[in-house]
Formats: C-alpha cells, structure tokens, sequence
C-alpha cells in the first residue's frame, strides 16, 4: 500500500487546470496500490485552492501558506518536507514550465527517479509510464524498477476530477530556509500585444516549419489575404524572428478558436495542439501522412505546400 | 568567468521509419546538435564576446566518439574547450533517468567550478526537460527553467521564463545558477570556416565515469525501457487524394462551405 501525493498548479491567484487532471492521475495511481490521494498546494491563497481541490476521491489536502505567487526554492523545500513526511510512493507534478522548474529538485533531494511527461500509466506488473519521444514520434514504455518514484504528468492527458470530496484540510509547517530563497519573481509581463490578436480571428491561416525560408512567407501571406484570414505561424517560425511573438499559436503563445484553422507545413506537435485544438474546422496541408497535426485535423492534404498553396490562392482570387 | 553549457547529439527519426524491438535501425536516423542546446551554446558565447573580462566557455557533453563530430561544431562557434563522458556503461543504459544525466555532470561542473551554466530546455530525443534543474539542486546552485531572455548582473542573473500561454516571468537568480535556455532566445549563428578549422586544435578531453570518481553502477538506474511503438493514429481527418488542382477544387469546398471567401 503507498499513498499519492499530487502537486496543485496555479498561477496569479488562479489554479491551473492540470492540477484537477494531477488528482484524476494521482487516484488512479493511489487505486492501483491501494493507498490514499494527497493534495499539496503551496504558496497563494491555499486555503481557496484546497477548497477546490477537495473533489470526489481526495483523501487528504495538506496547505503550506508561503508567499502569493509560485516560487520554485519554496515548493520544492515545501514538497520535499511533506514527502518526507508521508513516504509516498509517488510524487507526481505537473508537466507545466513551473512544475519543471521544481519537480527536478524534488527527485534530487528525495533520491527518487524522474519520469517526465507521462501521458498514461499501466499498473499490471509494478509501474509502467508511457511517454512520447522523439517530439511525438515514438510512444516509448518505462519501468519504474523502484519503491518510490516522482513523475509530471502532461496536461490534458487525463480528465479532470470533480464532484465534492470529503478530504480533510490542513495547513502543513514547513521551515523554509531564507538562505536557500535565491530567486526572486519581480513580475508578469503579457508577450505578444501588438497589431493584431489572432484570438479573435474567424479565419486563420497558420505556417509552420516546412515553408523552409523567410522569402517563401510571401506565398502564405498572399493566401491569408486571398481567404481573408489572420496570420498565424507555429513556434519555430516565430523563434526564426520571421514573424512576432504576437502570431504564435500554442502553449507558449496565444490560443485561438476560429470557424477554420489552416494549418500550412505544420507537423503539430502537443504544444502547438494546445493552442488550436479549439477551432471549429482544422485543415492540414503537410508532406507527411504521419503527421500528428493530421490526427487533429478535419480534412487534409498530404502534398508538397508549395504546389498546393499557389492553386488555392487562384480558387479565391 | 567560466561559463559550462551542457551539449547533447540527438538523434533525429526521418519522416518513415520502422521500429526495430526497442530501437529505431541508424539508416532512420539523422544526428545533430540538440536544438535547444545550439541556443544554449549561442548564449555562452554572446557572454564571452559582451563581457570585458576573460569568460571561458566549456562545453560539457555525454556521448559516443561519434558525438565529437557535433561537439567540434560547438567549438567552431566559439566554445574553448569541451569535455565528452563516455563509458561502457553508458553504451549498454537504455533510458538514461534526467537526475542520473545530471549526476553525471555535476560531476564535471563540480571539477570546473562554473560561475554560470546554461542548457537547453529539453533534448530533442528523449525530451524529459529535467537535467538542468536537477544539476542546479545537486550542485547547491541557484536556477531558472525556461529561460527566453538573460541579463548578466552584479552576483545575479535577471532573466525572463517563458510560461505558458504568452506570459513571460521576470525573475531574479542568484549566481552560481543553471539557466535552462528556450528556443528563440537569440539567433544561433553559423559556424565560420576559421571556425571549424580552429575547432580541430580546440581541447576535446574524454572522461570515463571512473575517472570522474563515479560508479558505473550509477547508469544501472530505477528506469527501463520496455516498449517502443509508433502512436496509434487517431486521424479520421477526411484526406483529399490527387494532384493540386484536384485538392484544391475539393479544399475550395470545405473552406466556402464554412464562410471563406463570402464578401
């Protein structure tokens, strides 16, 4: 029997989403052994978190009140004292860019191993993660040989908890070492204002890697202009300073629900799924059958972009 | 100064490939600097050419011989010297546990004593985005993960962390740190041709883990690999067959039918 503890996420005063899926994850790991679901939520206003937090299957919500926003040098000392304390056998974190800036640490200080982006676990014979590698080309299994283990989950991965739990609440003291603070958030700076927000577009064209240079941008401009749709590109244009921050659709840039999305020379990886998921219809014209953004996608054309795009402009010119 | 950025080979899977038991056979592969850590390596060397001090800049890698040939590129584009870990035991591991990797190399930071180490967010491979923030904690540095933006101060590092749906975080580090470094933070440059050519007579020192007083035992870690599969596709995506003029006429459809192009 080993219990489960699970990390909340949140972020400016609101929890993440992630951190309903972590208590789904986190129960069925907590099933599998037949031990009992915790919930940590360090730093913000705790004691709304924990209220949140307590859905059908919680056992446990244990509060540590330190500071308004996440710091990483607090929750990985917060977590690492509560796991110390409970002996779970596993730790699991989101797989968000705050959960990877502690969950490292945490399996460092408790000398557990680390898995990374679990998308499913199997149970049959001791724990089994299934993870993606080779950016979502491969689906690997690992075996987690140990007792104990931490792990962050991705988000969207498993659904969401709900209902009403009768967990009990309780603040837990940790000391947390002034000298061991050595980094300080001074603030929060939305990226991406500018001339236009693709968020409220009604139709998006989106390019991706495979329109291999900046000069060919010309081409998916002239077809944003002939269906009279919004610019959008995927991270490595962006990245390529080829198009601004403000035309990135994905988790580290906007997310947008248009009536069509076109996807142009997109692979879609998770990160860029998560920005587009939302639109009512998705189009994707990429060379490749195996593509991920083709799992997606409503209709598709696998074919070279630079022979599609150039006829599809003279259909709507 | 010194500044250590950790470097990988990764491999990179053609667009049709097979997977052999737990392996994907070399004729599928392609090998090349890790993505995030050619970022990394950009950083390092834009601290050496912006500082008035002297800023070494050691590039730290785990890899077979056949990495070298990556490692010189990082030297070609102004790293001073690198160090490669290899050993048998390292060849025969599987999956490699992130705070394993970072064992590895704290053991290397710990010998060159860095006042600043850079990697990237996450291999290109194995993608686990961990090693960078587990080597900080094990060598008792401060960190920050997802590092887009980076100003060198007095004792700190005053940086901006890419969260999660166009936010940026700005934040403080005290040095020593680890900064993890996002794509897109810089514009990698290429390498010269003096470069390269200068990079053949650049120090490439290799370690095995004995020699950096480490137990071969440490690879034999709690992770196994035990399945390797392509995802199942999901698609019920309705594709178009046929030459350009015949998709396009049916994409016409599907695009007129949701309101494209109605004035």
């Amino acid at each position: 029997m080993s219990d489960v503890v699970i990390v909340a996420d949140h972020r400016r005063s609101e929890l993440r989403p992630v951190s309903y899926e972590l208590l789904t994850a986190g129960r069925e790991l907590a099933d599998a052994t037949g031990g009992d679901l915790h919930a940590a939520v360090v730093g913000g206003d705790v004691e709304r978190f924990a209220e949140r937090l307590d859905c059908e299957g919680v056992d446990a919500i244990h509060t540590v009140a330190e500071g308004e926003e996440f710091n990483h040098d607090v929750t990985a000392a917060a977590v690492t004292a509560l796991a110390d304390a409970l002996d779970p056998g596993a730790v699991v974190m989101p797989n968000s860019v705050n959960g990877l800036d502690y969950a490292p640490a945490v399996a460092t200080r408790l000398s557990l191993p680390l898995v990374t982006d679990a998308v499913a676990f199997d149970h049959d014979d001791g724990l089994t993660v299934t993870r993606e590698m080779y950016g979502s080309k491969v689906e690997t299994a690992v075996d987690v040989t140990s007792e104990s283990v931490a792990l962050t989950v991705r988000g969207g991965e498993w659904p969401a908890a709900g209902g009403v739990g009768d967990a009990d609440i309780e603040p837990f003291d940790v000391e947390i070492d002034a000298s061991s603070i050595r980094s300080t958030v001074r603030g929060f700076e939305e990226v991406g204002a500018g001339d236009v927000d693709i968020g409220d577009a009604e139709f998006v064209v989106s390019v991706g890697r495979g329109i291999e240079e900046e000069e060919n941008l010309e081409l998916i401009e002239e077809l944003a202009e002939a269906l009279d749709a919004t610019l959008a590109a995927s991270r490595p244009i962006v990245d390529s300073g080829w198009l601004p921050k403000n035309r990135q659709v994905g988790q580290s840039g906007k997310v947008v629900t248009p009536t069509v999305y076109l996807a142009v020379g997109i692979s879609g990886a998770v990160q860029h799924v998560a920005g587009m998921k939302g639109a009512d219809t998705i189009i994707a014209i990429n060379t490749d059958p195996d593509a991920p953004i083709f799992d997606i996608a409503d209709y598709g054309i696998v074919d070279d972009l630079f022979e599609v795009v150039p006829e599809l402009i003279e259909r709507f010119e | 100064m010194k500044v250590l950025v950790t470097v990988k080979e990764v491999a990179e899977v053609a667009d049709d490939f097979e997977i052999e038991g737990l392996d994907i056979p070399e004729r599928y592969l392609e090998y090349d600097l890790n993505e995030w850590d050619d970022y990394a390596v950009e950083a390092a060397v834009r601290i050496a050419e912006d500082r008035d001090e002297d800023v070494d800049v050691v590039a730290v890698t785990i890899g077979p011989e056949r990495s070298e040939e990556t490692v010189r590129m990082a030297l070609a584009k102004g790293v001073d010297r690198a160090i490669r870990v290899w050993d048998d035991a390292l060849a025969e591991a599987d999956v490699l546990d992130p705070t394993t990797t970072a064992r590895i190399i704290a053991a290397v930071a710990e010998d060159e004593e860095p006042a600043l180490v850079l990697s990237g967010v996450q291999a290109a491979d194995t993608g686990f985005g961990a090693t960078g923030v587990a080597l900080a904690d094990l060598l008792d540095m401060g960190w920050a993960a997802v590092v887009n933006d980076l100003e060198l101060g007095d004792g700190e590092a005053s940086v901006r962390r890419e969260l999660e749906g166009g936010v940026e975080e700005l934040t403080t580090v005290d040095l020593p740190a680890v900064l993890t470094i996002q794509t897109g933070i810089n514009e990698p440059r290429y390498a010269s041709l003096r470069g390269i050519r200068q990079a053949q007579r650049k120090e490439l020192a290799v370690h095995s883990l004995s020699d950096l007083d480490l137990e071969p035992s440490l690879v034999d870690d709690a992770l196994t690999l035990s399945g390797m599969a392509k995802p199942e596709s999901e698609s019920d995506a309705t594709i178009f067959e046929g030459a350009a003029g015949e998709t396009t006429a049916e994409l016409e459809t599907v695009l007129r039918d949701a309101g494209v192009g109605a004035e």
